[in-house]
């Protein structure tokens, strides 16, 4: 079945990708210009939110499509930065980074290969426990081979430099899952998130898909860790390998919502402003409140940020229903003040009636 | 001969990591939860029994009398409360365990952070029972072996509840086939309520032997989380046998590991064991292809 596109239709298609295409560009001149433009405080959470833009988009390349939720993002964020960490003083900054990802690749080409192809909670437990092994590992080989327990990573890459990168490194994985959604891959890992077994009838290779889809998401993971090694002067394993990142990047993920491609932007910035705030005001109860907040969005917001506009823009959309003009409504809520107070059962039956809808009383046993 | 005595050291180990999976199996197996904050329950009452020794002078097998009940009925509101709108939401299989998965990865950091707010982050540690005991020529200390007997008798116990009586049938069928349970009659939901409140139960109990023999902190509980998940997937999701087995199996490997390797690696031999039944029998030890 084609759908043919008139000229009309081509000319306003076209018009509609270059005004795309331009604003966008705008938008990462601008976003390019920051740097000069903010304070060192300020440039330090840019430098925050375009790393977890990177990772939280590329994790989504993965989550968002095939509907595993990976929490191996930790671990790759951690080999980039503890590669770059090791090899800083035997090569040059730039061949650490390629390194960096050739091992981050690797490992998730074996970790793909051996999770992805059974059934999905494997991968799931696989990757909650990857970033915990690999830091027991690399302390166990540092301890007892090299005897060096922390790495120092003084290179001239400042902030600045850091920052530009990675904002490069953000268009790139935009542009990678604006391609995906284009490509015969993307399509395939659409009908895998849908239904597994369909997508195996009709011919794809599930788990060729799947792993090509985590080995691409996993190098963006890992350069991006290799890109904040620099910034943070001083890598042990027990701060490269910190579980939090997994967590941050899915909570950012699930806020912005994965229906969009841009629906991680709207996650992170306010995640990120957020565990800024917290960090500072209330340092002891930050994984408490993020639990707190995590919990939330599971439980009020399961299709993000983007699905809560997706709605209001569905509800602005509608005509308005106004049979009896504008006074019908005010009569209605007039009608509805004034109605008599019936508390049959008093304040506490008007309690238990709201609170049996929501926590039914459990059925009788037989 | 000290391999055998590091091989029986490590059957010990197995032992409670066998009841830490079988609880964690109810939670799974049956009600068909991944609890990601299960550990957590370990951790608040290995606190419990730290605190009830070092305050109140309570011996922590007495303690667990109060920190059983009190992780039971923890973990019935969890499921009423928390898990039951995610059951009702979810409609396959496949949703819920990903539902929950990252209800329970919040509700670990939200458990996690209050203990260590509430007890510091230092690693705790008392002495009870330190003594070593001769058992046939080799040396164990007592705590580890009392850990093994009181795991042996909850383990026996759930065996007997489960093939015994009625409700552990229904447990069973309710392990199997969920559909089915329904169909014949089952209160699926209320039974699972029971069982992921029973896994709650053993947890604490395993929390308690544990702390008598190792030291902890507030952020031990994901350790233990990840070996139950690892141990409960080799054994077979729903199967407490296969859970039996693959327990002491990985106290085995983790024991010859820290005595012949490095004791810091314990994840890295569970997560090591879990590959090779992975690569070797992708439907876990005693499945059926």
């Amino acid at each position: 079945m084609t759908v043919t596109e008139t000229p009309k239709d081509a000319r306003i298609r076209r018009t509609r990708a270059a005004i795309a295409i331009g604003a966008l560009a705008v938008l990462v001149v601008a976003l390019a210009t920051v740097p000069w433009l903010v304070s060192d405080y300020g440039l330090s959470l840019m430098v925050n939110v375009m790393s977890y833009l990177v990772l939280t988009i590329a994790w989504a390349l993965f989550s968002g499509t095939t509907r595993l939720v990976s929490l191996a993002t930790s671990a790759f964020f951690g080999i980039g930065m503890y590669t770059v960490a090791v090899l800083i003083k035997l090569l040059p900054l730039y061949a650490t980074f390629a390194v960096a990802i050739g091992v981050g690749g690797a490992v998730a080409l074996i970790v793909g290969v051996l999770t992805l192809r059974i059934a999905g909670m494997f991968f799931v437990i696989f990757g909650f426990g990857l970033s915990e092994m690999i830091r027991e590992l690399t302390v166990w080989w540092e301890i007892n081979q090299t005897h060096t327990m922390g790495r120092y990573v003084f290179v001239d890459f400042d902030t600045t430099v850091i920052y530009e990168h990675l904002l490069g490194l953000a268009v790139l994985v935009f542009l990678t899952g604006w391609l995906l959604r284009r490509s015969r891959l993307g399509l395939a890992l659409l009908v895998i998130g849908e239904d597994e077994t369909v997508a195996r009838q009709v011919g794809i290779n599930v788990p060729f898909a799947k792993v090509t889809i985590f080995i691409v998401s996993a190098m963006f993971m890992t350069l991006t860790g290799a890109l904040m090694a620099p910034r943070f002067g001083f890598i042990n394993p027990n701060f490269a390998f910190n579980p939090l990142v997994s967590f941050q990047v899915v909570i950012m993920a699930f806020l912005g919502g994965l229906q969009q491609l841009w629906g991680p932007v709207l996650g992170v910035i306010p995640l990120i402003i957020l565990s800024e705030e917290l960090q500072t005001e209330f340092p002891f109860w930050y994984s408490v409140l993020l639990g707190l907040v995590f919990m939330v969005i599971v439980y009020f917001l399961p299709r993000g940020v983007t699905g809560l506009l997706e709605d209001g823009w569905a509800a602005l959309a509608r005509p308005l229903e106004l049979p009896r003009g504008f006074t019908g409504p005010l009569l209605d809520a007039w009608a509805w003040l004034s109605r008599p107070i019936s508390l049959p059962r008093g304040i506490a039956g008007a309690i238990e009636e709201r609170w049996s809808k929501i926590m039914p009383p459990p059925t009788v046993r037989r | 001969m000290p391999a055998i005595e590091v091989i029986l050291g490590g059957i010990i180990l197995g032992g409670l990591y066998a009841l830490v999976a079988i609880g964690f199996n109810l939670q799974y197996g049956v009600a068909r939860i991944v609890n990601l904050a299960y550990g957590e329950f370990l951790m608040g009452a290995a606190f419990a029994a730290f605190w009830l020794f070092t305050l109140f002078r309570i011996n922590p097998i007495v303690g667990m009398i109060f920190s059983m009940p009190v992780s039971f009925a923890a973990n019935w509101l969890i499921y009423r409360v928390l898990m039951l709108p995610l059951v009702r939401r979810a409609r396959t299989r496949q949703e819920l365990e990903g539902e929950t998965i990252l209800a329970t990865f919040g509700l670990l950091f939200v458990l996690r952070g209050t203990a260590t707010l509430a007890f510091s982050a230092d690693n705790r540690y008392y002495d009870y029972l330190g003594a070593p005991l001769q058992i046939f020529g080799f040396t164990f200390s007592a705590n580890r072996v009392l850990a093994f007997a009181m795991a042996c008798v909850f383990g026996g116990t759930i065996w007997l509840v489960l093939n015994r009586t009625r409700f552990g049938a229904a447990l069973r069928a309710l392990a199997i086939d969920p559909i089915g349970a329904e169909l014949v009659g089952i209160d699926v939901r209320g039974l699972s309520a029971l069982a992921f409140a029973a896994g709650g139960g053993l947890v604490a109990a395993a929390g308690t032997l544990v702390s008598t023999f190792l030291s902890f902190n507030p952020a031990i509980g994901i350790d233990f989380t990840m070996k139950a998940l690892v141990v409960v997937i080799m054994g077979g999701i729903g199967n407490m046998g296969g859970s039996l087995i693959a327990g002491v199996l990985l106290g085995v490997a983790e024991a010859l590991c820290s005595y012949y390797i490095d004791s810091g690696l314990t994840l890295a031999v569970a997560y090591a064991l879990f590959l090779i039944v992975l690569v070797v029998r992708p439907r876990g030890l005693f499945g059926t292809p």
